[in-house]
């Protein structure tokens, strides 16, 4: 019979989504699962326990790189929202400049380009300047890259914004740097956030820049687990990456409901 | 003065930071490796031999040119080991690209065919995995395919196998990590495709008595064909110059060549040969990366 819908969910369609999604979770929830085991083989449950959690607060070299790795996140991905967005708002509401086509291109190369050259190319660059390399190197190094993630990110939602509010603004007076604090900043507020968080995550996942960057006794954390990895699975290991998927599932519960609430704050602010 | 004008100034202005800040990290590094690639090898440290200083001024800059060699090139090119290594970045790089396309797709379709609220949720997991660490994705995949991992404890329960396969170090295990790290990257854009089609063509096409596959063929494939361009080359674009994942779980066999240039960097030191590799590795990416922007550029006219 052929009269039934044809964009009806078909069961083809249903197997297919249950073994993505299971392929897609199953070896993380067998990661969190495992870090939990008593045993010291990972293959073979011995009961709950946590006891790779505590071994993990006993690793001083561990706890140093969460540490280098959370002041890196934070300190370059600030400075890539700030300079980001400004970008954005050059490449949004500037018009044509000159160098628009370079600056633009400047913006998306580092999006596709392989790490291994970015990372290469940045080290030349810290040893002809004769930086001292650590925590500086690596934050620059972070702060190129996920500043163009922030410039995509905010572009695309100040092209999608109504400009009749900041010109409204300026015909009633505004400054146009007091318009764009005072109207388009706020409004544009929410994907700043997320481009914050992206730009934090990314800094936080980076193996290959980060280890052309640093120098001697920095280690980041994913240059420690990478390490540590290279030698063969540990319940330890499974326990700090559970941690930093727990961190991330935060971060983002967190993420949602703040723009959750500025939804609904703008959305009660709307009938002014 | 019209007021977009009026903002259009210090708009710009907002630029120069930016654009300072990118011309010194991105621009410049990139004249520092073509210029150590152009460099000879020296066992110092830094490792090469550095042909210019800014110091010399003209007369310097002059003496450098003279003195540049296009040796590395000359290595690379002779050398099978790094023709080797490109080709099979390529190779790694476009199979993958078929794996991708072959599994994405049906889950994509899945995606779209699902109802409005559930759609929304789908795309979120499918892009949750990827906020948590590249690292720990992959070694997620090396506590499942190790000898006493689960996967071999599934197939020897089930009696697939009789004695458990070494998965780790082979170009299976390499395969499924890239293909696991860059699924969305694939079903998204296709996702997006999908999605947008105008369904009236179906309901024409069962009006008209095409059974469901049919439909599918001859309507829903051939209008997902750019999906499926952007999300391949997407993914194929990044892969060649992929290290960690032929690394923590390829073989010790023929290396990729993002492999090739960590090893000249960090085990061989000899930054002269990894520059070259970098600079020849570009020109690699040069070509999918214009026909990539080209797609896109279509793409967002077809929007408007």
């Amino acid at each position: 019979m052929s009269g039934r819908p044809l964009t009806r969910l078909s069961p083809f369609n249903m197997v297919s989504l249950a073994l993505g999604f299971a392929f897609l979770y199953l070896p993380l929830v067998i990661l969190v699962v495992f870090s939990f085991n008593a045993s010291r083989l990972v293959s073979v449950w011995g009961g709950w326990s946590l006891r790779w959690y505590a071994e993990l607060l006993n690793d001083q070299a561990m706890l140093e790189a969460a540490w280098m790795s959370l002041r890196v996140g934070v300190s370059s991905a600030t400075l890539a929202t700030v300079l980001g967005t400004m970008a954005a708002v050059a490449l949004s509401r500037g018009s044509d400049f000159r160098g628009r086509t370079l600056f633009s291109g400047m913006l998306h190369a580092p999006l596709v380009m392989p790490e291994v050259i970015t990372g290469l190319s940045l080290l030349l660059l810290f040893i002809a300047a004769g930086a001292e390399r650590g925590f500086w190197t690596v934050t620059a190094a972070h702060t190129t890259l996920t500043m163009c993630f922030v410039a995509v990110i905010v572009q695309s939602r100040l092209n999608g914004l109504d400009r009749s509010l900041e010109e409204a603004a300026m015909d009633l007076g505004c400054s146009p740097l007091r318009a764009f604090f005072a109207v388009t900043l706020p409004m544009i507020m929410p994907a700043i956030a997320a481009a914050w968080m992206l730009a934090f995550t990314l800094s936080l996942d980076d193996l290959v820049i980060a280890s052309f960057t640093t120098g001697p006794g920095a280690s980041t954390l994913p240059i420690r687990i990478y390490s540590e990895v290279r030698l063969g699975v540990k319940p330890q290991i499974n326990a700090i990456c559970t941690l930093m998927v727990a961190f991330v599932a935060l971060v983002i519960v967190v993420a949602s409901l703040v723009s959750k609430l500025s939804e609904a704050k703008s959305g009660s602010a709307a009938p002014l | 003065m019209s007021a977009s004008r009026n903002f259009a100034r210090p708009a710009r202005i907002a630029a120069i930071a930016p654009y300072l800040w990118m011309v010194v990290f991105f621009l410049v590094p990139f004249a520092f490796i073509l210029k150590i690639s152009l460099s000879q090898t020296a066992i110092s440290q830094p490792p090469y031999e550095p042909v210019f200083e800014l110091a010399h001024g003209w007369q310097g800059l002059k003496a450098a040119v003279g003195q540049l060699s296009i040796e590395n090139f000359r290595l690379l090119a002779s050398d099978n080991l790094y023709v080797l290594s490109y080709l099979r970045s390529v190779a790694v790089a476009a199979v993958s690209a078929l794996i991708l396309v072959v599994l994405g797709y049906p889950l994509a379709y899945g995606m779209s065919r699902l109802p409005r609220g559930w759609q929304r949720v789908a795309i979120l997991a499918v892009i949750v995995p990827f906020w948590t660490s590249f690292l720990i994705r992959i070694y997620a995949w090396i506590n499942v395919l190790q000898r006493d991992g689960l996967l071999n404890d599934v197939l020897v329960a089930l009696k697939i196998v009789s004695a458990p396969v070494a998965w780790l170090s082979t170009d299976t295990a390499m395969y499924i990590g890239i293909v696991y790290s860059y699924l969305p990257f694939m079903v998204l854009p296709l996702y997006a495709t999908l999605s947008k089609m105008d369904t009236s063509l179906l309901e024409a096409a069962a009006d008209l008595g095409c059974s469901r596959s049919r439909a599918f063929w001859l309507v829903t494939f051939p209008l997902s064909l750019p999906g499926i361009g952007a999300g391949a080359l997407l993914c194929f674009i990044p892969i060649i110059g992929e290290f960690v994942i032929p690394d923590l779980l390829g073989g010790s066999g023929q290396m990729m060549i993002g492999q090739t240039l960590w090893a000249e960097f960090f085990t061989n030191r000899d930054w002269p040969v990894a520059s070259a590799i970098a600079v020849v590795l570009l020109l690699v990416l040069l070509a999918p990366l214009i026909v990539y922007d080209r797609l896109q550029r279509r793409q967002l006219e077809v929007q408007s």
